[in-house]
């Protein structure tokens, strides 16, 4: 590099290129919390749903699991599992059965914990998976598949 | 060594390395459970495997940064630490809540640890990366403030140079990201949203000045090239990283429920992120080059070029590979992602840390270089991790690609399991290639047993 580019003058682009950025940042984020109402399905967000991502977060589900395509690669995308396995005409009750009889326990297939969630619990982890697959995602995933 | 203060480097950089191995040990045995599915169950079901993989990996770069600085900023602010005993009572405090809470999760159910250690007061648990109970997380602020004080203290009485100005930015990034931790909103596109702010906001911001900082101190250190040099590069490298790193951010953005414009930001800002790693790669090869003198401790300056190569390999064109919108549609969330991870974390953040220890373990061991035949030895278990880390890349690509095809491209989709079924022989190649990293690792620890009679004196 050219000696007429000095250090200081190096340091002084990073400074204010740092800021600048980091502000510019700071206002699509605000803009960002602006247009979330119509995406995020807020208005779902019941006592119900809240109590069911505690229960998503205290079982480590994202140990596992994605969940809108983030977390872990092991065990299938969660976020449109509700629609996945029948929507608002058999979601919940596949949903429910299923976390019920974990661990399948079939030899060299890759297993789930059994949770022993009550039924109330059971009720509240829907509630949030219905939640958040109403989300809108963009259109992701591809396929009902995840 | 130059200043006494220095050496409580070294337990850090020892439990780094111990926990780079327990790493790599709960890594493998994920890679069988994705052959094997009941491989441990239920003794080690995979989230705890995972949670100990990822967990001790980001605890054991934040010792190796650790241990980097307390090595690095005596010597650039040519005095000793503000406190030594501070620095080793963090390190036990440190060391003894890390031990504390990888066997929270390998002992107690996830829920129980949640009950036990709070999370009821202040929910953070149950999130990738953060999973640490809430108490953990307090400590790690405790001691993040403990260590900045000390650092800063020093810096503020001594010399100040780029490389420590450059590094402490860095650390103290890394400290007010990390609160972002304790903010967990019930509305899950939120929580997302301000999730990024510790992981990328770290990762391909913050994480990078202290990168550039490490680098830029071993070049000096083993070329002898002109201080002036090396820090205006730094700056040119570190501006490249936070002008594009920082909106870049919006590649995370795409389909979490954000705004759909976040796809121009993120994929236009980026795109162009792989530049400032490109001009880390050209940066180190250029300065050996121009060297002034022959250091003798060559396995030092393999590294140094390793982690520009890796570097610029896993983040930047890895990372390009699936960072536009249109592109980032079909691999989001898949093993394209894990490729990606592995390479990025392997080639930036565990080589830098490995390029410092390698540098500064001999000095503080009373030694410019190591024997002859120490440092081939370490050279083996460069180029055996390096390798191995390569394939289980490319395995994972090819993996994930497959994965993309079956299941989200094509007319006829299959569902996750049965398209896992079908990619099973590349999970089988990336355990081999694990088992070759791991043996690469056990050669790194060997090395440091070899004597040999033609140690440089310091
Ligand atoms: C023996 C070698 C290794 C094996 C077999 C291995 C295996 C794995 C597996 C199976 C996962 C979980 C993927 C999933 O969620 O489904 C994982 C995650 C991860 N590993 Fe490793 N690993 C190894 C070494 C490493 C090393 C050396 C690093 C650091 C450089 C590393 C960094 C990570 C990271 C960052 C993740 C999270 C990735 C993401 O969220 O995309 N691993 N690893
Ligand atoms: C050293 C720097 C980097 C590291 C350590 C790193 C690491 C990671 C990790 C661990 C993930 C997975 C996060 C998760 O579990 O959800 C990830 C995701 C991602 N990274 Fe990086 N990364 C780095 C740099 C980059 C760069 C420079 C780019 C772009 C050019 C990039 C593009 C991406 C994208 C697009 C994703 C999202 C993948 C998805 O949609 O599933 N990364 N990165
Ligand atoms: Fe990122």
């Amino acid at each position: 590099m050219s000696s007429a580019f000095t250090t200081s003058a190096a340091r002084n682009i990073f400074y204010g290129g740092t800021v600048f950025f980091f502000l510019l940042f700071l206002a699509l984020t605000y803009q960002n919390e602006k247009a979330l109402p119509a995406r995020d399905n807020r208005a779902n967000l019941t006592p119900q749903v809240i109590a069911g991502k505690k229960i998503w977060e205290t079982r480590n589900c994202i140990g596992c699991h994605t969940l809108l395509g983030e977390g872990a690669y092991f065990a299938p995308e969660l976020g449109n599992v509700y629609k996945r396995r029948g929507g608002d005409k058999g979601g919940a009750e596949f949903i429910k059965a299923w976390i019920k009889a974990q661990p399948t326990g079939a030899p060299g297939r890759r297993q789930m914990p059994q949770f022993n969630l009550t039924e109330q619990e059971l009720d509240e982890m829907v509630a949030f998976l219905k939640y958040v697959s109403e989300i809108n995602t963009s259109n992701w995933p591809p396929n009902i598949e995840g | 060594m130059q200043f006494k203060s220095q050496a409580v480097a070294k337990p850090y950089f020892i439990a780094a390395i111990g926990l780079f191995v327990a790493q790599v040990l709960f890594g493998l045995i994920m890679g069988l459970q994705y052959v094997i599915g009941d491989f441990l169950f239920p003794a080690i079901p995979f989230n705890v495997a995972r949670m100990v993989h990822t967990n001790a990996l980001i605890v054991w770069l934040l010792m190796g940064f650790m241990g980097s600085a307390y090595y690095l900023v005596p010597e650039e602010s040519e005095r000793e630490l503000h406190s030594p005993k501070l620095a080793l009572a963090l390190f036990w405090i440190f060391l003894v809540a890390a031990a504390l809470t990888v066997l929270g999760y390998l002992l107690v159910p996830y829920a129980s640890l949640a009950k036990m250690t709070g999370n009821d007061l202040l929910p953070t648990m149950g999130r990738e990366f953060l999973e640490q109970p809430l108490i953990t997380k307090v400590g790690i602020v405790i001691v993040a403030l403990g260590f900045l004080f000390n650092l800063s203290m020093t810096v503020l009485k001594g010399r100040k140079t780029a490389i420590s100005t450059v590094l402490l930015l860095g650390l103290w990034g890394l400290a007010i990201f990390f609160l972002f931790s304790f903010y967990n909103p019930d509305n899950v596109v939120r929580d997302k949203y301000y999730w990024w702010f510790v992981v990328h906001l770290w990762v391909e911001g913050v994480w990078e000045l202290i990168l550039g900082a490490i680098l830029a101190f071993v070049l000096i250190k083993v070329t002898g090239v002109d201080r002036e040099v090396i820090e205006k590069w730094l700056y040119v490298i570190i501006t490249l990283t936070l002008i594009t790193g920082i909106i870049g951010t919006g590649h995370h953005y795409y389909w979490i429920g954000t705004p759909e414009y976040w796809q121009w930001w993120g994929s236009v800002f980026s795109a162009l992120e792989p530049i400032p790693f490109f001009a880390m790669t050209v940066f180190a090869f250029n300065m050996v080059n121009r060297r002034r003198r022959e250091h003798p401790n060559r396995v030092a300056t393999l590294w140094a070029l390793g982690t520009g190569v890796m570097a610029f390999l896993g983040a930047g064109v890895w990372g390009f590979l699936h960072t536009l919108a249109p592109v980032n549609f079909y691999t989001h969330g898949s093993q394209i992602t894990a490729a990606h991870g592995h390479m990025a974390f392997y080639g930036a953040y565990v080589m830098v840390v490995i390029t410092m220890i390698s540098y500064a373990m001999p000095l503080l061991r009373g030694r410019a270089a190591n024997s002859n035949l120490a440092q081939v030895i370490e050279m083996w278990s460069f180029w055996l991790m390096t390798i191995a880390m390569v394939f289980i890349t490319l395995f994972l690509t090819a993996a994930g690609i497959l994965q993309v095809w079956l299941q989200r491209v094509s007319e006829t989709p299959m569902g996750f399991m049965a398209t896992q079924d079908q990619i099973s022989l590349f999970y089988w190649m990336r355990e081999w290639a694990g088992v070759v990293f791991f043996i690469g690792l056990v050669t790194y620890i060997v090395s440091f047993f070899i004597k040999g009679s033609d140690t440089k004196a310091a």
